[in-house]
Parts: C-alpha cells; sequence; structure tokens
C-alpha cells in the first residue's frame, strides 16, 4: 500500500491575520438542549454530554431547560459585580504594567465566567487549584484586590515576598493554592489533595484548572488516572479558550475530538459547557461538586470559551489571528450575557449597570493607590533583600547562612 | 536489642512513623497489598490499613505530584519510587514544585514529602535498576538528600526525613539492603547478622539531618563516602594499611561541612568516593568545598573515585564499580605525595 502523499498533517486554525475571521466551524446548540442527569447517573449514559454543550441562557437572555442552577437575583447581581471587579481590576492592572510599575500582567477578558461562577458554586472550604488565568477566583472569595496588586507590583506587603512573578498569586485562606508557572503541574497535585480529603472521610473536595493547551502534559494523564483509581473527590477543569499562546486549540489535539473527551476513556462523567454562561457554569459545578460530596468521584468539565485577549502583556495576538476574532466570537461575553438576562428578568437595568461600573472603577482605583503607596517593582518599599534566602527550608540550613553573609544583604 | 537488616530497618521506621503520626501516607508502586518489591512496607498495609497504605498507578510524576496535593491538605506522605532509575518522570513534580512549594508561598504551603528510593548499583540491575542521581537533586534548592550506610542510621534517618516538614529524597543503597558490602563482589555475600550498626532499637528514635558520622577515626587522609561506599572505603583502608579517617557524610543536603573542614585541615589529605558518574557528581562539590576551606592545609591534590562517566553497563558491573582496589589506589597515590 502507497502512504497518502500529502505530508505531515500540521492543523491550522480556521482563519489567520489578514483573513475574515469566522467561526462557522463551531456547532453552537441551542440552550436547554442538554438534559440534566441525576449526579449518580452511570458515566456510560451521558458520553454524549462530552460532545455537546450544555448551555441556560439563549441569545435574548432567557432561562431555557433543566440546568437552571435557580440562583436568585441577589446571587447573580453578586456573579455579575464579581465579573465585573474582575475585568475592572484586569484593566488596570494592564495599564500600571504599561506604566513600568510592574513586570508583566495576564487579563482573563472573556473568561470571567469560567472563574467567578465555579467559585460561587463551590463551598469556601474546598480548595482551588488554578491555573494562571483564574484570578475571579480570589474575587469571588472577597478576597482584598490589594493584597493581589501587592503581589502584581512585588511590594513590602507581598504576602509571597516578592518572590514569584505577577499574577501567580497564593493564598490559603482563600482557598486559592498557589500557582506555579509549571503548566499542569497543579491539575494532579490538586486530585492528590481530594484524596487525602477522601481518606479523611470528610465532604471537602478541590477543583482544579487547565488550558486546553497543557492538557497535553503528562500531569493531566496522570491527574485523570489517579482520580479515576481513586474516585478522587475532585472536579477537574479544562478552561478551553481557543488559544495557547500562538497555538490554536487543534495544536492540542482539538481538531479531532473535544478535550472533555478526554475523560471517557478514564470512566470519568465528562461534561462540555457555554463557558461564557454564567448560569450553565454555575449548575455543572454544582452538579459536579454535589457527585463529589455524595462519594461518586471525579468530574471532567471543559469550558468552551475564548481568550479575548494575547496571553500575557508580553504577548501580540495580532501577529497569528485576526484582530477582530473578538468580535464575531459566537459565545458572546459573560458579563454582557448576565447583563441581558438580568435587564430581561426585571432585576436589572442600564443605569444600575453603569453606575455598579463606575463603583467597581473606585474601588479599584482606591485599591491600586493604597497597594502603591507599599511600592510598586521599580520604586518604594519592597521586601529586605537578605529575605531571598528565606523559606528555601524550614530553618535555614548553614550553607545559605553562608551564602546571605556572603552577598552582603 | 533487635538485629535488623537494612530493609527491616527501613521498615520498621515507617511503622514506627505510621503509628506515632495519623498523617502518615504511604504509598507507590507494590507497596500495599504485596509491600513492596524489596519488601520495605511489608505488613504495613495489613497493620495500618489501605487508607494510609496502598498500591499507585505506574506513574512517577503522578505519584509525586499526588503527594504534594496530599502535603498541601495537611498529610505527611512517605512515597516509594520503584528504582531510583525511574524517578525522572517525576522531576518537574520535584524540582519545579515540592523543592519550591515554601519559597514560593512565603512559607504558606509547603511540602512535607519524602520520597524513598532503592538506589545504586552492585545488583546486575544493568543501566535502569543500578543508577545514584543523587547529584541531580542536591543542585536544586529546596531539596535534602540523604543516602544511609547501615540498619541503624536507615531508621534513625529515615523517621527524621518523615519527621521533617521539607521534601526529602531518600535513596537506599539496595545492594546494602539484606548485608554490608565491602566491594568485593566475588566473596561470599554478607549479612548484617551481628554487625554492630545492626542493632536497631524497635522503638522511636532520629538521627538528624545533616549530621556525617566518622565511621574510622585516623591520621594520615580523608575519605568522604556515603552509602554503599563508606564500606568500600573501610575495606580499602584497611587493606591498604592506610590510617584513614573515613566520614560518612549521611545526608548530601544539608551537608555537614563543619567535620570534613575538622578532619582534612587534621590529615592535610583528601580522597572523594562515590558511585555515581563523576563529571558534575557530588564529589566535584565536595572537592570544591574542601580546597575553599582547607587549601592551605592540603598537601596533596584531592582526588575522586568514582563511577566512569558511561552508564551502568550490565555485564562490566565490577569494572564500572568503584571497589576497593580502586579506592585503595587512589589512597596510596595521595598519601604518596
Amino acid at each position: 500500500m502507497i502512504r497518502n502523499s500529502t505530508g505531515l498533517h500540521i492543523p491550522e486554525p480556521a482563519h489567520r491575520p489578514g483573513e475574515q475571521p469566522d467561526f462557522s466551524h463551531i456547532t453552537v446548540p441551542p440552550a436547554g438542549s442538554v438534559g440534566r442527569p441525576p449526579v449518580d447517573v452511570d458515566p456510560r449514559a451521558i458520553r454524549d454530554c462530552a460532545f455537546q454543550m450544555i448551555r441556560v441562557l439563549d441569545d435574548d437572555g432567557k432561562v431555557c431547560g433543566q440546568w437552571d442552577p435557580g440562583l436568585s437575583a441577589a446571587e447573580l447581581v453578586a456573579g455579575l459585580r464579581a465579573m465585573m471587579l474582575t475585568r475592572a481590576y484586569d484593566t488596570r492592572m494592564v495599564r500600571v504594567q504599561r506604566q513600568g510599575k510592574t513586570s508583566f500582567y495576564m487579563k482573563s477578558t472573556g473568561e470571567e465566567a469560567v472563574a467567578v461562577a465555579a467559585a460561587m458554586a463551590l463551598r469556601r472550604d474546598d480548595m482551588c487549584f488554578p491555573t494562571y488565568r483564574q484570578q475571579g477566583i480570589l474575587i469571588a472569595r472577597d478576597w482584598p484586590l490589594v493584597e493581589m496588586m501587592n503581589q502584581v507590583y512585588s511590594n513590602s506587603r507581598d504576602r509571597l515576598k516578592g518572590r514569584q512573578m505577577p499574577i501567580m498569586y497564593s493564598s490559603r485562606e482563600a482557598g486559592f493554592f498557589s500557582i506555579s508557572g509549571n503548566l499542569g503541574t497543579q491539575y494532579s497535585q490538586a486530585v492528590g489533595w481530594a484524596m487525602a480529603a477522601a481518606a479523611d472521610g470528610n465532604d471537602r473536595l478541590s477543583a482544579a484548572w487547565i488550558g486546553e493547551g497543557a492538557t497535553a502534559e503528562g500531569d493531566f494523564h496522570y491527574a485523570l488516572t489517579f482520580a479515576s483509581v481513586y474516585q478522587a473527590p475532585c472536579i477537574l477543569n479544562i478552561v478551553n479558550n481557543q488559544w495557547a499562546i500562538s497555538s490554536f486549540s487543534g495544536i492540542a489535539g482539538g481538531e479531532v475530538t473535544t478535550f472533555a473527551a478526554r475523560g471517557l476513556g478514564f470512566g470519568i462523567p465528562s461534561l462540555r459547557v457555554d463557558g461564557n454562561d454564567f448560569l450553565a457554569v454555575h449548575a455543572v459545578t454544582s452538579w459536579a461538586a454535589e457527585r463529589a460530596r455524595s462519594g461518586l468521584g471525579p468530574t471532567l468539565i471543559e469550558l468552551f470559551t475564548y481568550r479575548v485577549e494575547g496571553h500575557s502583556t508580553s504577548d501580540d495576538p495580532t501577529r497569528y489571528r485576526p484582530a477582530s476574532e473578538a468580535s464575531v466570537w459566537p459565545l458572546g461575553d459573560p458579563i454582557e450575557r448576565l447583563k441581558q438576562h438580568l435587564i430581561v428578568s426585571g432585576h436589572w437595568s442600564e443605569d444600575r449597570h453603569e453606575a455598579l461600573r463606575k463603583e467597581l472603577d473606585e474601588e479599584v482605583r482606591a485599591a491600586g493607590k493604597l497597594s502603591e503607596s507599599y511600592g510598586t517593582l521599580k520604586e518604594g518599599d519592597r521586601w529586605p533583600a537578605a529575605t531571598m534566602f528565606d523559606d528555601v527550608y524550614r530553618e535555614m540550613p548553614p550553607h545559605l547562612r553562608a551564602q546571605r553573609r556572603q552577598a552582603g544583604v | 536489642m533487635p538485629s535488623m537488616s537494612m530493609i527491616e530497618a527501613i521498615n520498621s521506621a515507617m511503622d514506627v512513623a505510621l503509628a506515632r503520626d495519623p498523617d502518615v501516607m504511604i504509598f507507590g508502586q507494590d507497596v500495599g497489598f504485596f509491600g513492596g518489591v524489596f519488601r520495605a512496607t511489608e505488613h504495613l498495609q495489613q497493620r495500618y490499613g489501605k487508607q494510609r497504605v496502598f498500591d499507585a498507578p505506574i506513574s512517577e510524576g503522578g505519584i509525586i505530584a499526588t503527594a504534594i496535593g496530599m502535603g498541601a491538605y495537611g498529610k505527611r506522605p512517605v512515597v516509594e519510587i520503584q528504582f531510583a532509575d525511574y524517578i525522572y518522570p517525576a522531576t518537574d513534580q520535584i524540582v519545579s514544585e515540592a523543592a519550591r512549594l515554601r519559597y514560593r508561598t512565603g512559607g504558606e504551603w509547603w511540602s512535607p514529602i519524602t520520597i524513598r528510593s532503592p538506589y545504586g548499583g552492585g545488583i546486575y540491575g544493568g543501566q535502569t535498576h543500578s543508577q545514584s542521581p543523587e547529584g541531580i537533586f542536591t543542585h536544586v534548592a529546596g531539596l535534602k538528600t540523604v543516602i544511609p550506610s547501615n540498619p541503624y542510621d536507615a531508621k534513625g534517618l529515615l523517621i527524621a526525613a518523615i519527621e521533617d516538614d521539607d521534601p526529602v529524597l531518600f535513596f537506599e543503597p539496595k545492594r546494602l539492603y539484606n548485608g554490608p558490602f565491602d566491594g568485593h563482589h566475588d566473596r561470599p555475600v554478607q549479612s548484617w547478622a551481628g554487625h554492630v550498626d545492626a542493632e536497631v532499637p524497635a522503638e522511636h528514635y532520629a538521627v538528624p539531618l545533616g549530621k556525617a558520622r566518622t565511621v574510622r577515626a585516623g591520621d594520615e587522609i580523608t575519605i568522604l563516602a556515603y552509602g554503599t561506599m563508606v564500606h568500600v572505603a573501610l575495606c580499602a583502608a584497611q587493606e591498604s594499611g592506610i590510617d584513614a579517617d573515613i566520614i560518612d557524610l549521611r545526608t548530601l543536603i544539608p551537608l555537614d561541612l563543619d567535620a570534613i573542614v575538622e578532619s582534612v585541615s587534621r590529615t592535610g589529605r583528601c580522597v572523594i568516593v562515590h558511585e555515581a558518574t563523576r563529571t558534575s557528581g557530588f564529589g566535584a562539590e565536595l572537592a570544591a568545598l574542601v580546597q575553599e576551606h582547607c587549601f592551605f592545609a592540603l598537601e596533596a591534590p584531592i582526588e575522586r573515585v568514582t563511577g566512569w562517566d558511561t552508564p551502568y553497563p550490565h555485564a562490566f558491573e565490577w569494572e564500572y564499580f568503584p571497589g576497593p582496589q580502586r579506592v585503595g589506589e587512589a589512597l596510596k597515590r595521595v598519601v604518596s605525595i
């Protein structure tokens, strides 16, 4: 037999800079078209959930189908507020990075629901193992903006003592595990945390997030294996935002199947959800949490969303995708969609929205001012340089004491 | 006092740790019902239950990652990597995660995990069951590396490692599991029975990390060794008739530099012995430290006797292994200068 001589298959996105962006290859099923199975469903009975898309909000902002999480207006407004605060925070932090007050920043624009809705569906004592674009978790858990900014500035009040690049937050109090910067490593650690909780016999759970690009890492496979083998009480989220820096999701295998389908081979119930639909993300996370707390094991969730901005402040996405791509993304914007729903249901108005936006901008501005008074990366106070030798070990061994003397700090 | 082999002493250390601290959890490939391919965890699952001692998938990266997660939860995991040669898939989790978690979080989280792994050659394990990769890990800030040479130390050091709040790599020279080994591979196998260091208390005790031990006091030359090479060095000193001061380092990080400097300052000569490959091995670090701290006391160049810079060859194990003859020749060269 002669092999077809088309050469090696190199996946290519549907459009490149200079071309008309076109997402017609993405199938967006109508809201409400996927049923909500009982949490103790046999995973084999819901394999198609890995290929469909759970959506609650339709194009008119109306709630459809069985996955309506039944949230109160107050809860929805709290979610809207946390998403808007996340966006306002991102906006300011990019600005200060451009002003040279810190080295680096990463926005989560368009992906706010992925973090905020999940955080609101979890209990405060559940442990989150995020990757780098879930700052919305901290904000939804009311972790002070000033603390986050102190970390971004590596200033004198930075709890991480100036050791981590900006946005690599860590907060034991907020149940937010330290962001590593090495991709995927937190995913398998989260399963270990859940195994420990299960061994202790309590009903806490862990939730982990990974980008679709990093599902190619071995840690993803380790995580699913251990989660499946030990039926660990964890929620394994894949944030499919279509882009891993300049590589579209096809470079991670998204061209031939869904990322949710990765879970099927492990016997893990796997759901694909509209990641820009606050209600759908909340509902699916609640379903997975109920499974974990009932001793039914792990759930895998693919959150189908879109990275509106560049990978980071060091990235220029117009070099590899059309600049207008975001404007034609078929699943819209999570804040606009929840706002529309609240207005349609009579709990919100344009005026209130605008007033809240201004209030949040002011909150971010005030926090920024306070944080900058504790120093920025380039000016003002920071931790004493001698502290760079602390915390390598619990107790400083002799060779580090000697090196600290040598450093003259 | 009971007499124990090294493998029995290691088993006893974990037994004691499980009994004393309900947060200790043990897992790894084949460690549960079966008790491990070297029997290190024998009977522990039966004694402490499956929730605390269990089998893990063949996934070294997953084993270390989940141990880190358990440590973050508040557990004190003790995991087995079945052979040190298999540790590399877990390198990212050890080097980038366990080692740095305390540092990168300003002390908010840490990894109180112990990674046990049979290591070293002498059992015809070829290039995948013989390696000594300690130098890869001693290079990483945030890790501790321990290598015992006898049953008493193995138990005390393992208990100290488990109770330590930092990640510890605990490399167990597998050729020493059932008896001391001086490198004379053609002589009958020895047992630990009757050996002074095989008298191991059944109860809890700790040998502190970072404290070396002088195993033979002498004035002519200092030998720095650890693991199997301690026994080889003792044999070489005896056979060559050279009055060597032999230091068993026991832990490489943290290192007992004071003990090294005291000895070399007194003898003025130093031979470093390890089984690992030479280039960028821990011997290079030791040689550099000795010349930094003892330069004016040195009467002769420092020599290293190590494994060659080749993979561990199956059929040429004894040409590779730095045995007593090679060590003895180095001792003679250095004392004759």
